[in-house]
């Protein structure tokens, strides 16, 4: 509707605009910005780090629409506002679900609020994986995507890694260069002419080996500590207030599972989709073929991961599965039934102890979330889970109270000051 | 502490819980509790706590001591003198595994923080959510609002002799519960009672989530400690007797408590010179805050602000010396009563204003008996004029001439100070109310959600909670270097924004110049919800007892970067446009009690519940002298002995109410239950015919009424999820309890396509609610519960499907395709001829409007909105103000959806768009949309509604409803809405006429 009315991305602008993305994942973002960059984009993550991104949001946003709506918003607001773009030359990419969740709705309050704001005319381009709204000026090509599959894996690989080694690093700080040292190596690799998959697994493997070779003691186990929700809040440093850093200082260690989770659930729900309503059968073989082969990919790296000596991230296909005697696949609002195949998952891979954030008042996640906790616990009895609502007016302190107090459960306190001692160098 | 068991600490150890607003200390020696300590912190954290162990100084000198911190603001303490913390409720277990390990429970009340710990069958530890404060800190507020102390309140509270139901999700929406009460004369004894009921539905309902609390139940903190009233409401609800119910000697010291244990067993021990220098030294240390620029950067700058606002003041006379007519203007608002008297040429000569004190009536007796002994006996009363809350009861208690609703009284009187006003802000204890201003007349019309009143009240109540008055309070705020940052959400969250802001340290200072800067940013873009001063407007005037507070008025002022207008009687601007009103009437007597009348005037007040139908209203009857009655707190006219006169007018509400359950059902071999609630209220023809063809005896539950909730508020597991969701739970167990061996509530990610909108979703809950019922409640698992995932756009899908369905989980009743294709065919034609029959009704009813002259009035929200508990009677109380009610399916197909700049993929939400463009397109049609609290995709429905409205110039109004509405509130929106209608149609009428 109004199709004529929205502001395209047009072939003219393709030359000199800066398209901007909003934070939620930085390596991710910064990996997949650097893609669109070798194809002519002149693309750029924001940092997020600005202090008014929650005031501008909080003024052009409804402000019971969700928090990751309002700090996406604020992002883009900030930075039109900052002084550092020409507002006439810049245009803003999203990547957004669709759906029934009211999260399908945010290009639109997006535009609302750029009218509010007064540059009505500047572009957004919304990017999901259901199909996007045509503009002249971008196109997505088929090499293109597949850059951008690797970025999301490479992304998810680094996360891991750091997850993993960063609670037991012997050096301060070693983990996060050599991560950063990384993310650096692969934001030129991605786009080299030697791009191929076969390097691509020759890099997971380097990269692997690299972190497994950093000075590390882990003569004292840390409680493991999932984090599950809400997909902005869950990632975002912006939108969980450092969770990760939070629970890295606290003595624990934070388990992520990955952006492409998120990717399978996506499409995977169109095949089920198609099980459950009916529809075209061409579509779901096509949905189906995509599937098994970003598992396949993914499962590649997995592997790698288990080999050089880490945990391995969940099996997709396992959750996926296990999930159904909990909560049906058709709930597919939102995050839907991943968010409860992630703490089924997190729950057999022996962590047990599972923060479930979200925005308050996150409308799936009162089903597949705090609706699925009973449950779970029923039938894991040793489960620490929290559920904690992110906001712009809920706190710090009340949020991180109530993890502490779930941490607390999560080790006896008599080796939590042993922790507090700093190991040995 | 007497008769406590001996505590496993062999030296020394010192407790320290730092609460939200006490700090408690305990000292440990030999396993006795050598010494003990309670006190109020007044936000000054770390001072207290410096000051508490130089208190107890005599008995630590010179000794080694163990100690840790614990508590919701004793964390950066703990932190910044690097002593051990440990988490309060962790502390607490700690404590009562020690000393009473036959415990099963433990509830524990606090200033801020409500915690449940479950140690039968595998420890438990919850805490309240963070938008459920309200404990300790409400039990204050709500001792503020009756005028009493915690000790009376607790007092009261024994001599109850019934229970009014208060909402339990935050202090906000208890205290709007509470102060119609109060307004309408309910005994303040049982209020009190109630307001611990209150307390006990809330934890139960917000922390044990299904599970059961029984067994040896230990009672801790504060005001468990202290109440009586409290105790007994929680022993009462939780069926304890004595021998189970644990009040321990130690209940304000748990925590502390537990952190001496914890501390103890950290084997780190050391001076106690040591720990008091450390904690002296973390005294002067900042952490960094969030801080907004200083609201006057010197003393010259205030001068210049104060000399400005100090022009715009009323002209006074004196009373005594006045002679000839007078007029009185009474407004009886929600926490405060105030009275203008003023002469014929509108110089005021007498004011009053002060808290209601939980008795208005009592007051305006004695103010009138004041003004009536200090008047001359030349001067003659001759009209008076009463707005606000308490309108009708104290227009019927002294027969003033002209009641009127707010927004007009305001009005009036903003225009007396700025002819040209074109945008009114009134922040007084509970609202916001703010109206604009187009071509003389109010435009439309804004007030607070239940939600968002952060207002007046609050910074009262906060300033009391520091120790301040709120003038002393407010002048701290104007000179504060740099106000903190709190955030603009309820008071509740702003509540842990300041809990957080004193564990950073910051000043009184800074944090209520923090708290108006709050205030002014919520009622901005939460409430008027403006991006910038020029969509407020030119000519700004506010009033109300909040901007009497300075700090509040420069952050309004800075805030949106214009000079405002705000009057000197500013919160006294209702009652004197009463009385300005009264003046208006140009009467020769006043039908005002005189003053002999008045000498013997008497009040009394005694609750009662309506038998006139289902909704059982709590009502009050007042009593006066006169033997005249007044009845106050009925949702429609029944219980006040009312009978309208004539044909009723059309409700659709009521109607499909009727069409609903006009259902017939045949015995038959097994009992299948719908629950009536979400998607039900308009799926049920379908599902009834359905299971009807295939042979079941079809048990469809009852409307809801607040029973119906209760019954099933064990088992929900978000409280912060929509009323009509909650609320399914009752249907769920009445519908077992009326013996049905299956339930069924489909699982409908996309709802009826109706070709109107891009897609045809379901929201979230609705679609997937039966995945939570299942998971949650534990006596779905004695019968069958039926969710199938169906497609109810193809009937050949559908009946595939239920097949399907039924072949695998109800394999014994052999159903075959064929019936269930049949089935299938019925119950949708059922569905068909259903919505039909409603369209049908929609259109009667907007025919007999205009053969009548009526004005339509679109209750505009969604089907489960007809239930009689989660609409509150709004749609009766629109009838009896004169509106025909339509409902939004019954006149969505009467106009198209106009293009709409959201993505339209709700079935249900598209009709809102339509339904406002018939409104927009017709003259005699108003909408006023219902949106249910916690409803995510109103947040983008509203907007757009509103938008459809404007754009043809049409008033938007929306009624916020949840567990419990305040109807009061409702009806003045309502009457604002018709004031305003009718001053359009009176200005549209002038213009005509010339």
């Amino acid at each position: 509707m109004e199709d004529k009315k929205r502001v395209l991305f047009t072939e003219e602008m393709r030359k000199d605009y800066t398209i901007l993305v909003p934070t939620m994942l930085p390596i991710h973002f910064r990996l997949i910005c650097r893609v669109l960059n070798h194809y002519g984009y002149k693309a750029e993550v924001m940092d997020g780090k600005s202090e008014k991104i929650k005031e501008y949001g909080l003024k052009y946003v409804h402000n019971d629409a969700c928090y990751p709506a309002l700090l996406v918003i604020g992002q883009m607001i900030d930075a039109l506002e900052s002084g550092k773009y020409d507002p006439h030359k810049v245009a803003f990419l999203y990547f957004q679900t669709g759906g029934g969740c009211r999260a399908s709705n945010y290009i639109f309050l997006m535009r609302k609020a750029f009218e509010k704001a007064g540059y009505p005319y500047v572009p957004i381009i919304s990017m999901s994986l259901t199909g996007l709204e045509s503009n002249p000026g971008f196109k997505l090509t088929l090499p293109m995507l597949v850059k951008g599959i690797s970025g999301v894996l490479y992304g998810d690989l680094l996360m891991d890694l750091k997850n993993q080694c960063r609670p037991y690093e012997t050096v301060p700080g070693a983990t996060e260069s050599l991560a950063q040292e990384w993310e650096d190596r692969l934001y030129d690799d991605i786009v080299s002419k030697r791009f191929s998959y076969r390097r691509i697994k020759k890099n997971y493997r380097r990269i692997a080996r690299s972190f497994a070779e950093l000075p590390m003691d882990r003569s004292v186990k840390k409680p493991k500590v999932g984090i599950v929700g809400e997909i902005f809040v869950k990632f975002s440093p912006l939108g969980n207030n450092n969770l990760e850093e939070f629970l890295i200082s606290e003595g624990a260690q934070p388990v992520l599972p990955g952006l492409m989770e998120f990717c399978l659930y996506c499409v995977y729900n169109m095949v089920a989709d198609v099980d459950l309503y009916g529809g075209s059968k061409f579509k779901r073989r096509i949905m189906n073929f995509v599937y098994k082969f970003l598992l396949k990919k993914q499962g590649d790296m997995n592997r790698i991961i288990a080999e050089e000596g880490f945990d391995p991230p969940l099996d997709f296909e396992e959750a996926r599965q296990g999930v159904q005697e909990i909560i049906g696949i058709g709930v597919k609002m939102g995050e839907g039934w991943l968010l409860t195949a992630e703490m089924l998952s997190l729950i057999k891979d022996g962590v047990n102890n599972i923060i479930c954030t979200q925005p308050f008042g996150c409308l799936p996640n009162h089903i597949c979330g705090k609706g699925m906790m009973k449950p779970l616990k029923e039938k894991y009895p040793q489960v620490n889970l929290v559920a904690v609502d992110y906001d712009p007016g809920a706190t710090k302190i009340n949020q991180e109270n109530r993890i502490k107090l779930m941490l607390s459960n999560a080790k006896p306190p008599e080796e939590k000051a042993a922790e507090k001692e700093p190991a040995l160098v | 502490m007497e008769n406590m068991k001996e505590l496993p600490i062999k030296n020394t150890a010192v407790g320290i819980d730092i609460g939200s607003t006490t700090a408690k200390l305990v000292i440990v020696e030999n396993g006795q509790v050598l010494y003990a300590k309670y006190e109020r912190h007044y936000s000054q954290v770390r001072q207290k706590t410096v000051a508490m162990l130089a208190d107890a100084a005599h008995l630590l000198k010179g000794k080694t001591v163990s100690v840790a911190i614990a508590g919701s603001a004793g964390l950066g303490t703990a932190l910044s003198a690097d002593l051990p913390f440990v988490q309060e409720v962790f502390a607490t277990a700690e404590t009562v595994r020690t000393l009473a390990p036959e415990t099963d429970a433990v509830i524990e009340l606090g200033g801020e923080d409500a915690k449940i710990i479950f140690f039968d069958g595998g420890l438990d530890e919850r805490m309240n959510g963070s938008c459920a404060g309200g404990t300790g800190a409400f039990i204050d507020q709500m001792a503020t609002l009756l005028d009493v102390t915690n000790d009376e309140m607790d007092e009261l509270s024994l001599a109850y002799s019934r229970i009014y139901p208060i909402a339990s999700r935050c202090g906000v929406f208890a205290k709007t519960d509470i102060q119609p009460l109060l307004n309408q004369g309910a005994r303040k004894e049982d209020i009190a009672a109630s307001i611990y009921q209150a307390v006990v539905n809330q934890t139960i309902a917000g922390l044990a989530q299904g599970r059961k609390i029984g067994g040896n139940v230990m009672f801790l903190g504060g005001p468990l400690y202290y109440c009586k009233g409290l105790r007994a409401r929680f022993m009462k609800t939780l069926k304890l007797d004595e021998e189970h119910a644990a009040f321990p000697p130690y209940a304000l010291y748990a925590v502390s408590l537990g952190a001496a244990l914890y501390g103890d067993k950290q084997k780190k021990p050391l001076a106690f010179e040591e720990l008091f220098q450390r904690l002296q030294n973390s005294v002067g240390e900042k952490e960094e805050l969030s801080t907004t620029p200083p609201l006057f950067a010197n003393e010259e700058e205030y001068e210049v602000f104060s000399a400005r606002h100090g022009k715009a003041t009323a002209e006074f006379g004196v009373l005594e010396d006045y002679r000839g007519k007078a007029y009185l203007g009474i407004d009886c608002g929600s926490t405060t009563t105030k009275l203008v008297l003023i002469s014929e040429d509108n110089k005021i000569l007498y004011t009053y204003y002060d808290s209601n004190k939980g008795n208005p009536v009592q007051i305006v007796k004695e103010q009138l008996g004041i003004i009536y002994s200090r008047m001359h006996e030349d001067a003659k009363i001759c009209g008076s004029g009463v707005t606000g809350y308490g309108e009708e009861l104290i227009c019927h208690a002294f027969h003033t001439d002209a009641g009127l609703v707010e927004t007009m009284a305001h009005y009036s009187a903003a225009k007396y100070f700025n002819p040209k006003v074109d945008f009114i802000l009134d922040i007084g204890g509970q609202d916001i109310k703010c109206f604009k201003v187009h071509n003389d007349s109010i435009d439309s019309i804004i007030l607070n959600e239940a939600c968002s009143s952060g207002c007046g009240s609050f910074i009262e109540t906060f300033a009391r909670s520091m120790g301040y008055t709120v003038e002393e309070f407010a002048k701290k705020g104007l000179f504060g270097n740099a106000p903190v940052d709190l955030g603009t959400r309820c008071t509740v969250f702003m509540n842990s924004s300041v809990k957080q802001a004193q564990k950073d340290g910051a000043s009184v200072e800074n944090i209520s110049a923090g708290l108006s800067v709050s205030v002014v940013k919520n009622a901005i873009y939460k409430v008027i919800r403006a991006a910038n001063a020029d969509e407020l407007g030119k000519e700004i005037v506010v009033q109300g007892g909040t901007f009497m507070n300075d700090a509040v008025l420069r952050s309004f002022e800075k805030e949106i970067g214009r000079n405002v207008i705000r009057p000197k009687i500013a919160p006294l601007m209702g009652a004197f446009g009463a009385a300005l009103h009264a003046k208006s009437l140009n009467l020769e007597t006043s039908s005002l009690l005189s003053k002999e009348e008045i000498q013997v005037f008497t009040h009394t007040a005694k609750g009662i519940t309506c038998g006139g139908c289902g909704n059982r209203c709590h009502m009050t009857v007042n009593t006066f002298g006169t033997g005249e009655k007044y009845i106050s707190g009925n949702q429609c006219e029944k219980g006040a002995g009312i009978r309208t006169e004539g044909e009723p007018l059309p409700n659709l509400y009521a109607r499909k109410r009727e069409l609903l359950v006009s259902r017939e059902s045949k015995p038959g071999k097994k009992k299948l239950g719908l629950p009536l609630a979400l998607g039900t209220f308009e799926l049920l023809p379908l599902w009834h015919g359905i299971f009807t063809a295939l042979g079941y005896e079809v048990v469809v539950s009852e409307f809801s009424t607040r029973k119906t909730y209760m019954k099933g508020q064990y088992s929900i597991p978000s409280d912060t999820a929509c009323y009509p969701a909650k609320i399914m739970h009752g249907h769920m167990e009445e519908l077992i309890e009326k013996g049905c061996d299956i339930l069924f509530y489909p699982a409908l990610t996309y709802n009826m396509d109706e070709h109107n909108s891009d897609n045809h979703y379901n929201c979230p809950v609705v679609a997937y609610y039966a995945e939570l019922l299942n998971g949650n409640m534990e006596s779905v698992k004695d019968v069958k519960f039926f969710f199938p995932y169906l497609n109810v756009n193809d009937e050949k899908a559908c009946a595939k499907e239920l097949y399907a369905y039924l072949q695998k989980h109800a394999p014994e009743e052999n159903h075959t395709k064929k019936d269930c294709k049949k089935a299938v065919a019925k119950g949708m034609a059922d569905y068909r001829a259903h919505m039909a029959a409603v369209r049908a009704e929609g259109e009667k009813a907007v025919d007999f409007a205009r053969k009548h002259g009526k004005k339509i009035l679109i209750l505009a929200g969604r089907p489960y909105h007809i239930d009689p508990e989660i609409c509150h009677g709004i749609d009766k109380l629109a009838v009896s103000l004169g509106f025909v009610v339509v409902s939004e399916d019954s006149i969505a197909h009467l106009a198209k959806v106009p293009p709409v700049q959201v993505l339209n993929q709700w079935t249900y939400h598209s009709r809102l768009y339509a339904a406002a463009q018939f409104a927009a397109e017709n003259k005699d049609v108003e909408l006023v949309q219902m949106v249910s609290f916690g409803c995510g995709v109103d947040a983008i429905t509203t907007d757009e509604v509103r938008a459809i409205l404007e754009k043809q110039g049409k008033l938007y109004t929306q009624l916020k409803i949840d567990e419990i509405t305040n109807l009061g509130a409702v009806r003045i929106r309502l009457r604002s809405m018709l004031g305003a209608l009718e001053e359009r149609a009176r200005k549209e009428g002038n213009q005509n006429g010339r």
